[in-house]
């Protein structure tokens, strides 16, 4: 029950907000409470869940499972394992402390923005709860839909653009991704004479490699939109740019993370073969990112934009690990990906409040803000420093676990991907220098007001949180590794043209021990 | 307890951090203050705890709690007391204590809340510095090694506003992660080919394995790439080149971070795994090369600069590569052994500089110095003990630690490398002395458009852009004497105030009389230092009194008697050598100022080559930063990502458009062309099938 409570709790607070008349804005402080509120009490169910999480079992727990439409053999299907938990409680984490940071900018439409919000939320941890893939598709399209108005109706001068290209990317993607699932429980019929969505059922399906391929295919390039991997990651900046702060927060805490928990939970188990065959070509694609989303975002003007290719650089590394599929790279990825999800949805969120006093994103508008905003300035720094991977905060655990893992693999790509850590610092400390350090430049500056004690308690969880996933990484190390052991074991056990493909790289690979690292 | 050693300072961060903006500078100082010399007492009992075993159980550890466990890679925040972390935490904590006090005294006109910000990083940078040489595995030094460098930048950007501050700081960021990037990627070998990155442990694997002579296998590699990251933090070619620019920060920072302690953790980290590199001759060639090519190449730009500190901060670079020449050598407990003595003394000339301009209200330029002799006594005498000392002259803690170095290369047979090593000491001689004689001797010059000029003069327009600003930035530091000129009134010259003078004075007494516990066998001493150290160097399994690998240490007692006459003689040479230095130096810049003008002149060439530091900034920008800023904008960006791939996907989307529009002109809604059509595709339909 409490995983069905999880997602329908956001919804209940969407649908009671539905009857709530507010057409003159009076009720705009309630409405925002409240949906304040409900996104606490969800935090607090998932951390529930947590409490009652077994690290020790690989199993999906929490199961729910009912028949939705038996004809076609699906199934209202819910349960977490340790990839999943930790997910859920990101985005139930982020999804308070983005709504916190709109009550400042959203001043229109406050009820819309909040059910919005709040459906935004349950469609996301349906997408990581879900283990029926009929469910999950359903969840999967349910999050563009609020997304597509919060970039629509709130964002700034090019929404429309922005939200249309967001629609249309990732649309194209849900379309092949929809296919595919459709062509496996055609193909679960097809071996047992039953329809069936189950994941795990069909994790069990023996598919023929070159089947594999077309599915593998199918799905990779949905999520690969939704990461986003190198080169289809022109929708990211458009609609980050555009987004209002709250969005932008979802966007790079959440909704990338899809991407990549999809190449976990479906690409690379359902077809092992095809992923152990695509997988260096993916690691390519990734390393680029890696270095291209760093040197791109080191020239963008506008610091939204760059935070915004920052991701694409980072995401890299994620996909790089999920390539690796040894225990260190998946746990760094996992890692990585919840790393990035505090410290980039706190970067929108500074980003965001400097953008909302001034009206601009530019980074040439700003300068010699330390002496003016000092809090403002403490936290900007924290999560610039936790983007960039300094040992003791959240970034570094994820990046050297992924560089780990993708060093046993092949080394050759670590040797690329470490430039994205020196790039890193580059385009972080360069925004920083340029917006906070010399003398103020600008009049309009010297009266910007520092944190409010409303924005302080959006910033402060984040910041520590960096603290707390750098100091003791193995809190969300832990919970995950048994699930993360099984689905390696499970990838690379049917992995046959994989073994193939590692003779070829033979020559790079060294001569590693087999004891433990310690 | 050795816990407590960093966690002392990392305390006093977080109360500064958190209180201290509304603290008293009384209290902020204070309690820096305090955490600091609690931190060097426990370091003190610990070391002593340390001593009492016998020398070849000398570790003391302590395993925090297991930082990282992911599948068959765990990683435990383990410290780990041995007799080299012994001598580092000394320095870092006592050097460290004398440095926060002269500080309070230094920083003492900012602002309450600033005061305290400067504190709370200074003791922040003691704790990582703590962790870096107390880790005792590479992932714990890393920790410690970034941390550092991330206190070197918010310090080095202390005066945020100045935007020479700003960059400065940025620069050596960004420069030290250039090299952080070469030492992953080692300790990522390292760790995946024998799987551990624990010091001792992987010590112990390495004795066991042949030294790769000839070969450049896995272990050259990776010890290469963690030479790497040393050039970053220690200042080396190529990467040497943010530390000159680091003297933007305030002067005790510089002493402490830039002189004392963190550029001194290269040469640390070599030394930590002495059998490591050991094993890799080809690597410490390479070390030893570019320790000597640094050590020429930084004398030599330290020979004609004009800024106080900067004369230092090439001295430093120097220095530092002496300390390479020592580590490629394999004579590690040299390396050490100079990193010791050059805490004391550089850190004194650093404080001493401080002090000078301190008293001059931000001056730095030496052109605008001399005959500070009069009114700054303490500084002037304390500065000279530690221009004494770095120059060689016997009997001060130069003189032992250099002149090990130089007997080691030498008997090394690497009379290459000790050429460069001797030349080297001549330049350090010479401009250390051009600095005390042009800054406290001679007459009073008060600013560039009076008074007698360094040679060279005619040039200054090409040299303001790069050997720093000599004017301090208004309202960022100093603000209460902006007020009025002081400077224009030599009476109003203050020497050092007491708690600056007292870390002078302490740090002279440490320049004079650190190398008596390196006293070389030749000279009747038993290098006690040397003994001290030796465990460090060698795998963990084997008896304190087995050779170094591929060290040169622990030679029998007839070798030693062998060697006394030529080490006799080398240490000779080498005081004659410093002595000449000094000597050159009075000439030119104490006797006959008109003949540096004359050569600079005669030179003028070789001299602006110089005075701009051989253009490598210059190169580095042409060569590197811009291509690499020029290529993602207009190439990577505008073309590629906007062109290219944004360019396709609306390309594709206004395709679709314009064919939609297309098809929508089909859909005219006049009935009669729907069934004009209709009526032709019945007539293809049919005619398809009756011909087929």
């Amino acid at each position: 029950m409490l995983l069905t409570l999880s997602w329908l709790l956001p919804v209940a607070g969407a649908l009671l907000l539905l009857f709530i008349g507010n057409a003159d804005g009076r009720r705009d402080g309630p409405i925002r409470w409240f949906s304040l509120v409900v996104t606490v009490a969800t935090f607090v169910v998932t951390l529930v869940v947590w409490a009652g999480f077994d690290a020790g079992s690989s199993e999906f727990q929490f199961v729910e499972r009912y028949p939705w439409i038996p004809a076609f053999g699906i199934d209202y299907y819910l349960g977490v394992d340790g990839i999943s938990l930790l997910l859920v409680v990101l985005t139930s984490f982020l999804s308070p402390i983005a709504l916190l940071s709109s009550w400042g900018s959203i001043e229109r439409k406050v009820k819309e923005f909040s059910i919005f919000m709040l459906a935004l939320e349950a469609a996301m941890i349906g997408v990581f709860l879900s283990l029926d893939l009929f469910l999950f598709y359903v969840f999967w399209d349910a999050m563009l839909v609020p997304m597509y108005f919060l970039i629509g109706i709130w964002g700034y001068d090019q929404r429309i653009y922005a939200a249309i290209k967001f629609m249309l990317y990732t649309m194209t993607g849900s379309v092949l991704m929809l296919v595919a699932i459709l062509g496996l429980a055609y193909l679960h019929s097809a071996a047992t004479g039953t329809y069936s969505f189950d994941l795990l059922k069909l994790y069990a399906l023996d598919i023929a490699p070159q089947t594999q391929m077309w599915f593998f295919l199918a799905f990779t390039v949905a999520f690969a939109i939704k990461v986003p991997l190198f080169p289809f990651h022109t929708w990211l900046q458009d609609a980050h740019v555009q987004a209002p702060t709250a969005g932008s927060v979802i966007l790079a805490g959440v909704l990338l993370k899809m991407g990549t928990y999809g190449l976990l939970r479906f690409s690379f188990p359902l077809f092992p073969e095809a992923a152990g065959y695509f997988a260096p070509a993916l690691a390519v694609l990734a390393v680029i990112g890696i270095v291209y989303g760093a040197l791109v975002a080191m020239v963008q003007p506008d610091m939204k934009k760059l935070v915004a290719y920052s991701s694409v650089s980072h995401l890299g590394f994620v996909v790089l690990g999920i390539c690796a599929m040894n225990i260190q790279g998946v746990e760094g990825a996992v890692y990585q990906m919840l790393a990035h999800g505090v410290s980039t949805g706190g970067l929108f969120l500074v980003v965001g409040m400097l953008s909302e006093r001034r009206h601009t994103r530019l980074i040439s508008e700003f300068g010699g803000l330390k002496a003016v905003v000092p809090r403002l300035t403490t936290a900007f720094m924290i999560i610039t420093l936790a983007s960039i991977g300094l040992p003791g905060l959240n970034g570094f655990i994820g990046e050297f676990l992924i560089m780990l893992g993708a060093f046993r693999w092949d080394p050759r790509f670590v040797v690329v991907a470490g430039l994205g850590v020196i790039l890193s610092a580059v385009y972080m400390l360069w925004m920083f220098q340029r917006v906070y350090y010399g003398p103020v430049t600008h009049e309009e500056n010297v009266t910007l007001r520092d944190l409010l004690p409303r924005e302080l308690a959006a910033v402060v969880p984040l910041c520590a949180m960096a603290f707390v996933m750098g100091i003791f990484p193995t809190l969300f190390l832990r919970p995950m590794e048994a699930s993360v052991n099984a689905l390696v074991q499970r990838v690379q056990e049917t992995q046959t043209l994989r073994a193939a493909n590692e003779m070829q790289n033979a020559r790079f690979k060294m001569q590693t021990v087999q004891r433990p690292m310690r | 307890m050795i816990a407590l050693i960093p966690l002392f300072p990392l305390l006093g961060f977080v109360i500064n951090a958190s209180l201290g903006r509304r603290l008293p500078k009384a209290i902020s100082g204070g309690v820096a203050m305090a955490v600091m010399v609690a931190s060097f007492a426990v370091s003190v009992m610990s070391v002593w705890d340390l001593a009492a075993l016998p020398a070849a159980e000398r570790t003391i550890e302590q395993t925090v709690y297991t930082w990282i466990a992911s599948g068959d890679f765990i990683l435990d925040l383990t410290l780990r007391l041995d007799p080299l972390a012994a001598v580092m935490i000394l320095v870092v904590t006592g050097v460290g204590a004398l440095i926060h006090i002269y500080s309070t005294a230094y920083m003492h006109d900012e602002v309450d809340s600033e005061f305290a910000r400067y504190f709370s990083y200074l003791n922040l940078f003691a704790a990582f510095m703590l962790v870096l040489v107390l880790g005792a595995n590479f992932l714990v030094l890393f920790v410690g090694w970034e941390g550092v460098g991330l206190c070197s930048y918010l310090l080095i950007g202390f005066w945020f506003r100045k935007k020479a501050a700003a960059d400065a700081g940025k620069k050596a960021f960004v420069v030290n992660r250039i090299g952080d990037y070469a030492f992953v990627l080692g300790m990522l070998l390292l760790l995946v080919r024998f799987g551990t990155l624990d010091f001792q442990r992987l010590a112990s694997i390495v004795a066991a394995i042949p030294p790769e002579n000839g070969v450049f296998g896995a272990l050259s590699i990776a010890t290469l790439l963690l030479f790497i990251g040393a050039t970053g933090k220690s200042a080396q070619i190529p990467l040497y080149t943010w530390l000159p620019d680091a003297m933007e920060g305030p002067t005790p920072v510089s002493a402490l971070i830039h002189a004392a302690t963190m550029v001194t953790a290269g040469v640390y980290m070599i030394g930590r795994n002495a059998v490591l590199f050991g094993h890799a001759p080809e690597t410490m060639l390479i070390v030893a090369i570019v320790g000597a090519l640094t050590a020429l190449m930084a004398g030599t730009i330290g020979l004609v600069q004009n800024d106080i500190k900067r004369v230092l901060a090439y001295s430093t670079v120097s220095q530092l590569g002496l300390m390479f020449v020592a580590m490629g050598m394999g004579a590690f407990g040299a390396g050490i052994f100079h990193l010791y003595t050059h805490a004391f003394f550089k850190a004194l000339l650093f404080l001493g500089s401080g002090a000078v301009i301190h008293a001059l209200h931000g001056e730095q330029d030496i052109r605008n110095m001399g005959g500070l002799k009069r009114y700054l006594p303490v500084t002037y005498w304390t500065f000279l003990i530690g221009s004494l000392a770095i120059a060689g002259v016997p009997g001060l803690a130069g003189f032992f630690s250099k002149d090990e170095i130089l007997y080691e290369t030498f008997r090394a047979g690497h009379w290459i490398l000790w050429t460069m090593a001797a030349i080297t000491s001549f330049l350090t001689a010479t401009y250390m002395f051009r600095l005390v004689f042009l800054t406290f001797h001679g007459e009073r010059r008060r600013d560039p458009g009076s008074g007698i000029r360094d040679p060279g003069s005619d040039l200054m327009p090409q040299m303001s852009r790069h050997s720093g600003s000599p004017i301090p930035d208004p309202g960022s530091r100093v603000p209460s004497h902006d007020v009025h000129d002081h400077a224009a009134h030599d009476s109003h010259l203050h020497d050092a105030p007491p708690a600056m003078a007292l870390a002078l004075i302490v740090l002279a007494v440490g320049s004079a009389v650190a190398g008596y516990v390196g006293v070389p066998h030749a000279l009747g001493g038993h290098n006690a230092l040397a003994e001290w150290l030796a465990p460090s160097f060698q795998p963990p399994t084997t008896v304190a009194s087995a050779p170094v690998a591929g060290g040169l240490q622990a030679s029998g007692e007839e070798a030693l008697a062998e060697n006394a006459g030529l080490e006799l003689t080398l240490m000779t040479v080498s005081s004659a050598i410093a002595i000449v230095g000094i000597a050159v130096a009075a000439f030119v810049w104490l006797r006959r100022r008109e003949l540096a003008d004359a050569l600079a002149a005669r030179f003028a060439g070789a001299y602006r080559l110089l005075l701009n530091k051989y253009y490598v900034d210059e190169l580095y920008d042409a060569t590197v930063v811009e291509p690499i800023r020029l290529g993602s904008q207009e190439g990577l960006w505008r073309g590629i990502d906007v062109g290219v791939i944004d360019g396709a996907v609306n390309g594709t989307a206004a395709l679709v458009g314009a064919g939609s529009g297309a098809l929508r002109r089909l859909q005219t809604g006049s009935v009669r062309a729907y069934a004009g059509s209709m009526f032709i595709g019945v007539v293809v339909i049919l005619g398809y099938y009756l011909w087929r």
